[in-house]
């Protein structure tokens, strides 16, 4: 048997009678099932998700959603065609062995798989006080029952809603609030609204959106602790400042954390970070080896990006997903020849106060802005990012039918300043500035890795996954 | 080169199929030689370039050349109107397109399209059934009795035209539409006068028209346009002038060519006219493949560089003409599977029928829903459909391309 016979068999066999898993039943899963099935896979497909829902759309539970446009529970993912699946929904994954090659389940169940795909994205970071998180009142927003609950929340006409965190999910939150005519006050630890994700000069555009729009924004402030009244219903938060607010719906808006607990002792590359795999979205063990029979793909995952110098970018966003998963589904059905490398730009878009936000490439790197098109002060730009001399990414505020362009100058990796004028460019738009990001944080919760033993052979590593 | 083939693509000669030709144009992207535009004929190519700031819709921007296929460039120059958006760059270009959609679509007027449904089906009857009146089911002209005054009683229907004054807008938008041809041949100074001579006219007449609806405002376009007063302030009687001097003429030509390149296309194709007088719904998608098969604009001739721009390996001087060949594009192999092959259950069809970027086509929604009921009707009403001639006459335009006339004939009309 030659080598090229037994995997090309070994291929066939496994789309005609193999068992393929997939853990996390939103829009990555979904999308990478859909995918494995019209590229011929006709073996067994099992969805597992913890959630009791069908796969539903998120975008929508920050916005319509929450202005009562639309229904938390008419927000399902259309689907592309019929996947054929078991599916195992309300049962959360929550061991996985390598080995055995099978996927634990909290009813006591086991999955065996022949591949499996990792989607089990995200989820809220919760209020770190669980007591005060308990209290009537207090929402996170990620899933179908947060919109659906904070929904209705705001519908009873609430006297203050606080915004905690000033995030884009946050953000959309505040706007969706001041459209239903609520009062709202949004806190931000750092300086301006959306500054970690755009930086300072984008961010005080933000912040005099929020403002004129009516939001009673507190920057450089961090809300302390949240005080309930003796029904166990929220009443007021206290801040760093001294000051309090009394609000009776409270949201926390502090981000996401990775769902990788339950790979925790599995073996695999997983920690807070995300699970990191190759370009090809090939799971990483914790020694650093890819795997060839486990994948990951959306917010989850951590990759590598051949445009970004390598760096491992793990992306909350929509498009990524959908991107990734089909990347991992094709791959996961071929040969390492026909394999193909996951290269999505980075993009995603918010809609806040009436304004259309969109980004492509990683803003973050970014140390220097130029206003290349449009104005500031009339918030109506495209704006460059400049990484040592080349064009990083772009922000467009309501003037999105140019990003195109500057997503092929970043892909042709373009440099900055842009040396050629366009059309709308203002004297702001001649020089650049600093791009102003925060100086990053320092993550000191991420995973360590040991090494024991002297000679080759009986060197071991040991992975102590993160806090 | 590149010369004689784009005179080959005016000729008139050439019209009734234009697509050989293009092909060959697509051998090279973006094809220059001497004094004439740089032609870009790709698909990738022309929606780059549509998204790209470098490029200016502005004729200002454009280095004098000498041998120039226009035959002229300013053609608004020493009219009383000013330019209108489509020949403007932002900001100014994005702040009127705004302040007119503002009574047109989203956000603030999500369904004015829309609403006009009943008022478009009544007239799609009332012409069909002006054909049952005539008697003639041997020799219809789709043209002159359907596809030209649908469109022309929709636009001044939006605009709020009085219906008695119709028929001299057809022929101001004739003589403005003809000015647009880029004919070697033509006479430009005759046509440049009776362009002006229309533009003239047409501004005098929506002047007086505008000042009356400054004073007792309906709610039509035109009262919108002259008493709105939103975040951008208010237009200029000039700003209203132009602009509503556009939606005309742009709401004029491009949906009948549209409706009529489409009734022609389904007699080139029989069983998708069967398939559509059976589920009406085929129209959405018959139109889409439409505007990428057999798009009303074929070329967008004004465009100019601002950079050098480098496409396809190929350096675009500051300053140089360009040409954007949207027909072209539309049928190129390595975007679309069988481009020459009409198809309406495509998949993935981005076409570039209606532009992309900044100056996408404003009419788009309203343009869509009249062709879709056009046909799906004339396929619903029509008993045994049949081309008289094939092809039929086309009009002198290059750009805006489509049959002058359109001889048919058919058993009978259904109720």
């Amino acid at each position: 048997m030659t080598s090229t016979g037994t995997h090309d068999g070994s291929l066939e066999q496994l789309k005609r009678e193999g068992r393929i898993v997939v853990v996390g039943a939103s829009l990555a899963g979904l999308r990478a099932a859909e995918t494995m099935r019209e590229k011929g896979f006709a073996g067994s497909l099992t969805m597992i998700g913890d959630e009791p829902y069908e796969p539903y759309d998120r975008p929508p539970l920050s916005k319509q959603v929450l202005l009562g446009n639309a229904v938390a529970d008419h927000t399902a993912l259309p689907r592309r065609r019929a996947i054929d699946a078991d599916w195992r929904l309300g049962v959360p994954a929550t061991g996985l062995d390598m080995a055995a090659r099978r996927v634990e389940l909290g009813n006591g169940d086991a999955v065996e798989y022949d591949r499996l795909l990792i989607a089990t994205g995200v989820r809220a970071r919760p209020w770190p006080n669980a007591e005060e998180g308990a209290l009537k009142g207090v929402f996170v927003l990620r899933t179908r029952d947060d919109g659906e609950g904070l929904q209705r929340a705001l519908a009873a006409g609430p006297r203050r809603v606080l915004v905690i965190g000033a995030g884009f999910t946050g953000s959309e939150i505040a706007s969706a609030c001041r459209e239903r005519g609520l009062d709202v006050t949004v806190a931000e630890r750092g300086d301006a609204p959306l500054v970690g994700a755009l930086g300072g000069v984008i961010g005080a555009v933000a912040a005099e959106m929020n403002r004129e729009n009516g939001v009673d924004l507190r920057t450089g402030v961090m809300v302390t602790s949240l005080e309930g009244d003796p029904s166990g219903r929220v009443r007021a938060a206290h801040f760093s400042d001294g000051s309090t607010v009394e609000a009776d719906v409270v949201v926390v808006s502090l981000g996401a954390q990775r769902n990788t607990e339950w790979l925790s002792g599995s073996g695999l590359g997983a920690g807070p970070r995300g699970i990191a795999c190759d370009a090809g979205c090939r799971a990483f063990d914790v020694r650093g080896i890819v795997t060839d029979d486990i994948y990951v793909a959306g917010d989850v995952a951590r990759s590598p990006h051949a445009l970004f110098g390598y760096q491992f970018l793990s992306l909350e966003h929509w498009g990524n997903a959908v991107a990734q998963a089909d990347t991992a589904a094709h791959n996961m059905l071929s040969v390492s020849a026909d394999r193909r490398p996951h290269l999505w730009v980075p993009a995603f878009w918010s809609s806040q106060f009436g304004v259309n936000i969109k980004s492509v490439g990683v803003p973050p790197m970014g140390t220097e802005i130029l206003i290349t098109q449009g104005s500031l002060a009339e918030r109506r730009f495209a704006a460059a990012y400049g990484y040592q001399g080349r064009l990083i990414a772009a922000v467009t505020f309501d003037n999105c039918r140019w990003l195109p362009f500057y997503e092929q100058q970043i892909e042709a990796t373009a440099p900055f300043p842009p040396p050629f004028s366009t059309v709308d460019r203002r004297p702001e738009g001649t020089k650049p500035m600093p791009a102003d990001f925060p100086d990053p944080s320092v993550p000191t919760h991420g995973p360590t890795i040991t090494l024991s033993g002297y000679s080759p052979a009986d060197r071991k590593m040991t992975f102590t996954p993160g806090r | 080169m590149t010369q004689a083939l784009l005179r080959e693509i005016i000729d008139y000669a050439n019209r009734a199929n234009p697509y050989p030709l293009y092909e060959e144009l697509r051998k090279t992207p973006v094809s220059h030689d001497g004094d004439g535009p740089y032609v870009v004929s790709t698909y990738y190519e022309i929606h780059s370039l549509l998204h790209d700031p470098r490029i200016s819709s502005d004729a200002k921007n454009l280095k004098a050349t000498g041998d120039d296929l226009l035959g002229e460039q300013s053609d608004e120059e020493g009219t009383t109107l000013p330019p209108s958006f489509l020949k403007l760059d932002p900001p100014d270009h994005d702040r009127l397109r705004r302040m007119t959609n503002r009574p047109f679509g989203p956000p603030h007027a999500p369904r004015r399209v829309h609403d006009m449904r009943d008022e478009l089906g009544t007239l799609v009857s009332g012409l069909i059934d002006g054909i049952v009146e005539t008697g003639q089911l041997d020799r219809i002209d789709l043209v002159d009795q359907f596809a030209y005054p649908f469109p022309v009683s929709v636009i001044c229907r939006l605009l709020g035209i009085p219906r008695e004054d119709e028929p001299r807008f057809h022929v101001w938008a004739e003589a403005l539409a003809a000015s647009l041809d880029p004919d070697p041949d033509a006479d430009p100074t005759k046509r440049g006068q009776g362009a002006m001579d229309a533009r003239m006219e047409l501004g005098m007449y929506l002047a007086g028209l505008i000042e009356e609806r400054r004073k007792k405002p309906g709610d039509d376009m035109l009262s919108q346009l002259a008493t709105a007063d939103g975040p951008d302030g208010a237009m200029t009687t000039m700003e209203a002038l132009s602009t509503s001097a556009l939606l005309l003429i742009a709401g004029h030509e491009t949906t009948v060519n549209l409706i009529t390149n489409g009734m022609l296309t389904l007699l080139r194709h029989p069983e998708v006219l069967q398939r559509l007088r059976n589920d009406p719904d085929l129209a959405i998608p018959i139109v889409e493949e439409l505007l990428r098969y057999e798009p009303p604009v074929q070329l967008l001739p004004q465009r100019t560089t601002l950079s050098d721009i480098e496409v396809a390996g190929v350096t675009i001087p500051k300053g140089a003409s360009v040409w954007l060949m949207l027909a072209s594009g539309n049928r190129d192999p390595k975007r679309f599977e069988n481009p020459d092959r009409f198809d309406p259950d495509r998949e993935d069809i981005q076409h570039l029928g209606l532009g992309s970027g900044i100056h996408s086509c404003f009419g788009a929604p309203l343009a869509r829903q009249e062709a879709q009921l056009a046909l799906s009707e004339l396929a619903r009403r029509l008993e045994n459909p049949r081309l008289l001639e094939d092809p039929p006459p086309y009009r002198q335009n290059s750009v805006l391309r489509g049959p002058r006339h359109l001889p048919i004939a058919c058993d009978g009309i259904r109720p």
